[in-house]
C-alpha cells in the first residue's frame, strides 16, 4: 500500500477531531446558565416564519446536478488517457492517442451542445413559452 | 522518485537518525506531520487571514481597520477566537441536530485534507500520493455537502436558499476547474504533484532538457488561458467575491450560515479561508511552478548550498507565490461587484466549460506537434538552430 495514504488518513482524523475539540473547549470555558430562551424561531429578520423551511425546491438544481455528474464521470474517464498522453506522444504514437483524446473531448462537446440546445443551461427559463396564449 | 511517498514523515525520520527518535515508526511520523501542518499551518493561516483580509479591506477603503488588540491590531484574530469560543453553542430548535453537528466537520475535513498532497517543498509533502491531483479534487468537494447539509439542518429559509445556490455553484464550477487541470496532466504525464512540480524547473545551463520545462503557465498559449480559468473557477468554488452568492449578505442575510453562531460560525469561516489557501496553493503547484525558483535550480547551483537552506528557500518561494494569489483573491473582493445567479451559471456552462474543452484539444495538438516542448524551448531551439547554420 502507498504510505502516502497513511498521512491522508491522519489528516482526515485530525481535522475531524478538531471540530468537537474546539466546541468542547468552548463548553468548558463559557459562562454557564446564560442560554437563549426556549421557543426561539428561525431568524427571518424579525418576521414570524410562515411554515417550514423544508420546502420543495426548483427542478433546475436537479438538472444542474445531473449535468454535473455526466461531465464529472467523463472527466474521470479521460484522466487515464491524459496521464499516458505524454509518454505515448514521445514514444511516437501521437496520432493514435490524440485521436483517442479527441474522441473523449468530442463526446463532451456533443453533450454540452445537446444540453445547450435543449435549454438546460438557461437558469431563467422564459415562462412566456409555456404560458397559455390569449 | 523514492518508493516511499510519505515524504514529510520520511524527512522527519532522516533528521532524527542516530537519536532515540529513530525507533519511532513511520506511521507515527505521519501523525506528527499531520499535526504540524494542520495546527501550525492550516488553522493559524485561517485565523491570521481574517485579520489580513480586514486590514487589506481597510486599506482599500481608506480606513484604519483593526488597531486595538496588540500592535497594529495583530492579535485581533486571537481576540476573535476567544470571543467565538466563549459564545453560546446555539442549535436552532426546529432543525436537524445531527446534521447540524456533522456539517462543520465536513467543511473542516474537506479543506484540511487537501493539504496532504500540497508540495510545500521538494521533500516536504505530507503524502505524495500517486493520484495527488485527483485526491485534492475529490477531497475539496466535501465542502459542498458540508454547506448544503448545514443549510438544510438549520431549518431557515435564508440558509436553504444559500445552501442550494452554493451546491449548484460549487458543483458547476467543479467542471471547468477539473477540465483546466487536464492540460497540466497532458503536459507532465503524471497525477503526482511532486513529479509535476519537479518538471517545472529550468536550468539555464541546460535549457532544452527533455523532462524539464519552465512553469506550466508558459508552456503554450492554451495553458495561459487554462491558468486563468482554474483561478476563476477556484474563486467560485471557495464562494469568494465576485461569486459569493451563497452568502450574499444584501439579499440572504448571511446565506447558508445564518443560523450558525459562535465557534460553529468560526469553523465555517476558518474552513473557507483554509480552502482559499488550498485553492491558491493548487494553482501555484500546477501552473506557477510550486516551490521552483524562476530560472534557477538550486541543487544545480554553482555553489553547493546546505540542504536545509535549499528546503527553506523552496518553502519560502512556494508560500510567497501562494500568498500573492491569496492577496489577489482578497483584492478582487473590493474590485468586482457580485454576479447574478443566472450570470453565474451562464459564465460557467456557456463560457468557461467550452473554453477549457478547447484548451485541452489545443494543448494536445501542441504536445503532438512539438514533441512535448514548451514555448520557450521551441523558441530556443529555433534560435540555436538558426545560429548553428551560419
Amino acid at each position: 500500500m502507498e504510505t502516502g495514504y497513511i498521512s491522508a488518513f491522519w489528516f482526515v482524523v485530525i481535522a475531524a477531531v478538531t471540530v468537537p475539540l474546539m466546541l468542547g473547549v468552548g463548553a468548558l470555558l463559557r459562562p454557564k446558565g446564560i442560554t437563549t430562551k426556549k421557543g426561539t424561531q428561525a431568524y427571518e429578520c424579525g418576521e414570524d416564519p410562515v411554515g417550514s423551511a423544508w420546502v420543495k425546491f426548483n427542478i433546475r438544481f436537479y438538472v444542474v446536478a445531473i449535468i454535473f455528474i455526466i461531465f464529472d464521470v467523463e472527466i474521470a474517464a479521460v484522466l487515464p488517457a491524459a496521464t499516458l498522453f505524454r509518454e505515448a506522444v514521445l514514444g511516437g504514437q501521437g496520432a493514435f492517442v490524440f485521436a483517442e483524446l479527441f474522441l473523449f473531448v468530442a463526446l463532451l462537446v456533443l453533450g454540452l451542445i445537446y444540453c445547450w440546445v435543449r435549454g438546460d443551461l438557461e437558469w431563467v427559463k422564459g415562462v412566456t413559452k409555456y404560458a397559455p396564449k390569449k | 522518485m523514492p518508493a516511499n511517498s510519505a515524504l514529510f514523515a520520511q524527512t522527519l525520520t532522516q533528521w532524527t537518525q542516530g537519536t532515540w527518535l529513530a525507533t519511532v515508526p513511520l506511521w507515527a511520523w505521519a501523525l506528527v506531520s499531520a499535526l504540524i501542518i494542520i495546527y501550525m499551518l492550516a488553522l493559524p493561516f485561517g485565523g491570521i487571514a481574517t485579520y489580513i483580509e480586514r486590514k487589506i479591506a481597510a486599506d482599500m477603503q481608506d480606513r484604519i481597520g483593526p488597531n486595538r488588540v496588540g500592535p497594529f491590531g495583530i492579535f485581533q484574530f486571537a481576540a476573535d477566537a476567544i470571543k467565538m469560543i466563549s459564545k453560546e453553542d446555539y442549535v436552532p430548535p426546529g432543525g436537524d441536530r445531527f446534521l447540524f453537528n456533522i456539517a462543520p466537520v465536513l467543511v473542516v475535513v474537506g479543506s484540511c485534507a487537501g493539504f496532504v498532497a500540497l508540495p510545500l517543498g521538494q521533500y516536504l509533502v505530507a503524502g505524495d500520493i500517486n493520484i495527488g491531483i485527483l485526491y485534492i479534487m475529490a477531497v475539496t468537494t466535501l465542502i459542498a455537502p458540508g454547506i448544503l447539509l448545514g443549510s438544510w439542518a438549520s431549518e431557515n429559509k435564508w440558509s436553504l436558499l444559500g445552501g442550494l445556490r452554493s451546491a449548484a455553484q460549487i458543483v458547476s464550477y467543479e467542471i471547468p476547474v477539473a477540465l483546466s487541470m487536464l492540460p497540466v496532466i497532458l503536459i507532465s504525464g503524471s497525477l503526482q504533484v511532486g513529479e509535476i512540480v519537479k518538471q517545472q524547473g529550468w536550468n539555464p545551463a541546460d535549457p532544452i532538457h527533455a523532462n524539464a520545462h519552465f512553469w506550466n503557465v508558459f508552456h503554450n498559449p492554451f495553458t495561459v488561458i487554462a491558468f486563468f480559468i482554474l483561478f476563476v473557477g477556484g474563486l467560485a468554488e471557495t464562494n469568494r467575491i465576485p461569486f459569493d452568492l451563497p452568502e450574499a449578505e444584501s439579499e440572504l442575510v448571511s446565506g447558508f450560515n445564518t443560523e450558525f453562531s459562535g465557534m460553529r460560525f468560526g469553523l465555517y469561516a476558518l474552513g473557507e479561508f483554509v480552502d482559499v489557501f488550498v485553492m491558491c496553493a493548487l494553482v501555484t503547484t500546477l501552473y506557477l511552478g510550486g516551490w521552483q525558483l524562476p530560472f534557477l535550480e538550486l541543487d544545480k547551483f554553482w555553489i553547493t548550498l546546505p540542504s536545509g537552506l535549499i528546503a527553506l528557500i523552496h518553502v519560502g518561494f512556494f508560500m510567497g507565490k501562494t500568498l500573492l494569489l491569496v492577496f489577489v483573491v482578497m483584492w478582487l473582493r473590493w474590485t468586482l461587484p457580485r454576479l447574478r445567479v443566472d450570470q453565474l451559471m451562464g459564465l460557467c456552462w456557456k463560457g468557461l466549460v467550452p473554453i477549457s474543452l478547447f484548451n485541452i484539444v489545443g494543448t494536445a495538438v501542441w504536445m503532438w506537434a512539438f514533441k512535448g516542448q514548451s514555448m520557450i524551448q521551441v523558441l530556443g531551439s529555433l534560435f540555436s538552430g538558426g545560429s548553428a547554420s551560419h
